[in-house]
């Protein structure tokens, strides 16, 4: 217990917000962006595989201009929101049915070891034969890889729950469901979210490989496109944007992970500081 | 004893149960994509044991392997003075947060073009997808060291070498852990789809192959392969790190215990 304290004072007086910091992250940017323009430029990359930063980002203005890419846009981010819901949905579902009993938790441990570590990747295949390149295939994968991440977290969660807490509920004669409402699903909620922010990277990374590999519509297709058609900055162009989604997915998963649980001790620590 | 054969039971009951009933769902199955276990079975006898485990298997792995250690040096290497510097990873932490989001599979293409297909190329993607897990942990957990521990090592005048070698390594090790355990995972997928984009050998090369002549059974083995493969990788780090981590889980469940 002692150590945790610790360990929220060190991180929290870190600079991290501080005016120089900001000030100095710009300037770490603007350095990565000139030798990403300055590399190829000089030649110490060939520009046939690396083009100039500034050529990347006419083509990407150029792509942006077409309709192929806004739809490429919102086919991979409707993969990837789709998929993540059911991963959601099922993984905390069977995660509260499974930690509910000391039973269950006993009788599937061993089994969710074993098909957790499973790489999602093996079941492309399975996906084509099944469903083509459509978007079902995309799911398949996206759910299998992203579901564990909130089911192992919600395990956690529901095993963490304080034995006082829960002997106090029954004395208070909560009920299933109050117990459940407050005592098990308070607990959880910041494993949850964890599980969510984790999934929500990883139900990305598994759309990107499914339209690259498998050739669902969406950006990693045009990817695979650009680079079988020679077009080497288009390319470039689409990896920038998937970075770009994959900032933003990260910056909204802790903005709603802030907002889920503003009256956590963890969260509300930060904000005072 | 009974306590080891109680927890057997529990380990081996659920899996065992659905072992027999895919055994016996699938026994006359004559659907053609989901043939009987007991033919997989047989088939992956015919098609893993047999040279394919030196052709394919073998350098699959050793890809990965080497790929994994690489981007698990590099990361350490340049995550403890990252950490250990405030200044430095002000500037450096917006750049590794845009590189860290991209999606790793992207990188087999724009890899591709600078190393072709061969060997090389699907090292570099395993060691540019695993690095990032590795790096922004061993940041994390070097940031979050004990402050007075490290007043205490300049009170005693610890040695650079010491002081990184007693107190930064292990103090970020149960960090650094948890992201070799994600760059594990990303490795399996890089190591996969690198093999299945291009490549003239490797599970994932075969198991697409297998998959594009229909070969139903041949690619079901592979699959059960690739779960063994992941499975097993992922058994080996959890030994490696109850091994170096020891004092780490005895000092969490002594805490639980107090609480």
């Amino acid at each position: 217990m002692l150590l945790r304290v610790k360990r929220s004072r060190s991180s929290s007086t870190a600079p991290r917000t501080s005016g120089a910091g900001w000030l100095r992250g710009v300037i770490g940017l603007v350095v990565f962006a000139a030798v990403l323009e300055i590399f190829p430029r000089t030649g110490l990359v060939s520009p046939l595989y690396f083009p100039p930063l500034s050529d990347i980002l006419v083509a990407l203005g150029q792509e942006a201009a077409t309709g192929a890419f806004w739809i490429s846009l919102l086919l991979t981010l409707r993969s990837w929101a789709i998929g993540l819901a059911v991963a959601v949905a099922a993984g905390a579902a069977l995660g509260f049915f499974f930690g509910s009993s000391p039973f269950l938790r006993r009788l599937t441990a061993s089994t969710i070891d074993f098909l957790r570590p499973i790489p999602s990747v093996a079941l492309i295949p399975l996906a084509v034969l099944l469903y083509g390149s459509t978007i079902r295939s995309t799911l398949l994968l996206v759910v299998y890889a992203s579901i564990w991440q909130v089911l192992i977290q919600v395990l956690y969660g529901v095993q963490d729950v304080d034995p006082v807490a829960r002997q106090t509920a029954v004395s208070y004669r909560l009920g299933w469901w109050g117990e459940i409402r407050h005592v098990v699903w308070p607990t959880t909620l910041p494993y949850l979210m964890t599980g969510i922010r984790l999934a929500a990277a990883v139900a990305l990374i598994l759309t990107i490989t499914s339209e690259l590999i498998i050739g669902t519509p969406g950006l990693g297709k045009q990817i695979a496109l650009a680079q079988s058609g020679g077009a080497v900055a288009t390319m470039y162009a689409y990896v920038v944007v998937t970075g770009l989604i994959g900032v933003v997915v990260n910056i909204l998963a802790r903005l709603l992970e802030r907002r889920v649980m503003h009256w956590h001790p963890s969260i509300r620590r930060v904000e005072a500081a | 004893m009974t306590n080891a054969l109680s927890r057997l039971f529990w380990a081996l009951a659920l899996p065992v149960v659905l072992l027999l009933v895919w055994w016996f769902a699938s026994a006359g199955s004559q659907n053609f994509f989901f043939p009987p276990l007991a033919a997989i079975l047989s088939t992956f006898r015919d098609t893993w044991i047999s040279s394919k485990i030196v052709d394919d298997v073998l350098p699959s792995l050793a890809r990965l392997l080497f790929g994994y250690v690489a981007a698990a040096v590099i990361g350490i290497v340049l995550g403890i003075p990252i950490g250990l510097s405030p200044r430095l990873r002000a500037y450096v932490e917006p750049v590794l947060e845009f590189l860290r989001a991209i999606p790793p599979p992207v990188l087999v293409p724009v890899l591709i073009l600078f190393a072709g297909i061969g060997t090389s190329m699907k090292v570099l993607v395993i060691i540019s997808g695993c690095i990032w897990p590795i790096l922004l942990n061993t940041i994390e957990g070097v940031r979050g060291l004990d402050e007075e521990l490290a007043n205490i090592t300049r009170s005693y005048r610890f040695t650079s070498r010491g002081r990184l070698l007693h107190f930064v390594l292990p103090g970020a090790s149960p960090l650094i852990f948890a992201g070799l355990r994600q760059a594990l995972s990303i490795g399996i997928i890089l190591m996969v789809i690198s093999e299945m984009f291009a490549a003239s050998n490797g599970i994932g090369f075969t198991i697409i192959q297998f998959q594009r002549s229909f070969a139903i059974p041949e690619m079901w083995s592979g699959i059960i392969l690739l779960s063994l493969v992941g499975f097993v990788l992922s058994v080996l780090l959890g030994l490696l790190e109850r091994r170096v981590l020891h004092w780490y889980f005895g000092l969490r469940a002594a805490q639980r215990g107090n609480s």
